[in-house]
């Protein structure tokens, strides 16, 4: 499936299209599949918070997380709000697709 | 504070515009068992349980928060398409009459989401084993909508979402022998030492 999102025209640059390809999916299914990781491993150490192994599997997929949402938020926009994410111009947090439309 | 992450924690596709089912799901946004109540109970419990199972129940309600929104995306693709004459046929005319294909806090018989579907004991085995049925609950609920619908691209997440009730009660096991744990060390400490 591959849909194309146009963002808005008022951008200052050249209209441009958010194209959801396979491309997209296949760096958003990545980054889900690191983030389940990083999930089922946080709810695992607050109860096992003695274990390790646990945790230096956490804190290395923390840092593989960091390197793929950059490269993802580089391609696609910002994937945090609050500063988490930065934002090229113009404000790209308004941009879709949101969750739901993907 | 909280932070949002715009993608979903697990992706939702749907093969299909089948607002009947998008009734059915409604169940797990707004109902008794659902994501919304899920998500309130824990953080809501998090102020009066001990510290160390405080992490636990911060990190389940807010993973709540994410299936919550898979929920709504599963309604909103199965019913973006669908006409009000449709709607009606799928038993949602009462639904579209109120709300259009807004989503809105209820079960899927239309009551509206309440508190008292949640609780908050102040004794923490008491809101441990609540969190434990919950999660049982919703775990039974997904199966049950998964038996009710042949598109499989639907019943991949719905089974996601079943297996992460299937863990949260786990983790909620293990928080309950922690608490124990603790509770019988500090009696143990309590005979003949003075605080």
């Amino acid at each position: 499936m591959s849909l194309n999102f146009e963002r808005d025209e008022r951008r200052g640059r050249e209209k441009m299209k958010t194209k959801l390809d396979n491309e997209y999916y296949r760096r958003l299914h990545e980054l889900q599949a690191i983030d389940f990781t990083l999930v089922e491993l946080q709810l695992y150490l607050d109860t096992h918070p003695q274990d390790m192994q646990a945790l230096q599997q956490f804190n290395h997929f923390a840092q593989v997380r960091k390197k793929v949402a950059q490269e993802f938020e580089a391609m696609y926009g910002p994937l945090q709000n609050f500063g988490n994410s930065y934002s090229g111009f113009p404000w790209q947090w308004n941009d879709t697709p949101w969750p739901w439309q993907v | 504070m909280w932070i949002y992450e715009k993608k979903l924690q697990y992706p939702v596709r749907v093969s299909k515009c089948d607002p009947r089912m998008a009734k059915f799901l409604i169940e797990q946004y707004g109902g008794a068992d659902g994501e919304l109540a899920a998500a309130l109970r824990y953080l809501n419990q998090r102020y009066s349980i001990p510290d160390k199972v405080i992490g636990l129940l911060t990190d389940i309600g807010t993973e709540e928060f994410a299936h919550l929104e898979m929920i709504a995306t599963m309604v909103y693709k199965l019913t973006k398409d669908a006409t009000p004459e449709q709607l009606k046929e799928a038993g949602l005319g009462d639904h579209y009459v109120n709300h259009d294909r807004a989503l809105f806090y209820h079960n899927a018989s239309g009551v509206p989401w309440t508190a008292a579907y949640i609780q908050a004991k102040g004794d923490p085995i008491a809101d441990l084993y609540e969190d434990i049925a919950a999660e049982e609950k919703a775990r039974a609920t997904y199966q049950w909508l998964i038996d009710m619908t042949d598109d499989v691209d639907l019943q991949d997440s719905l089974k996601f979402l079943r297996e992460r009730e299937i863990v949260h009660s786990l983790r909620f096991r293990e928080a309950v022998e922690i608490i124990k744990q603790d509770q019988q060390t500090k009696k143990i400490f309590a005979v003949g030492t003075p605080k």
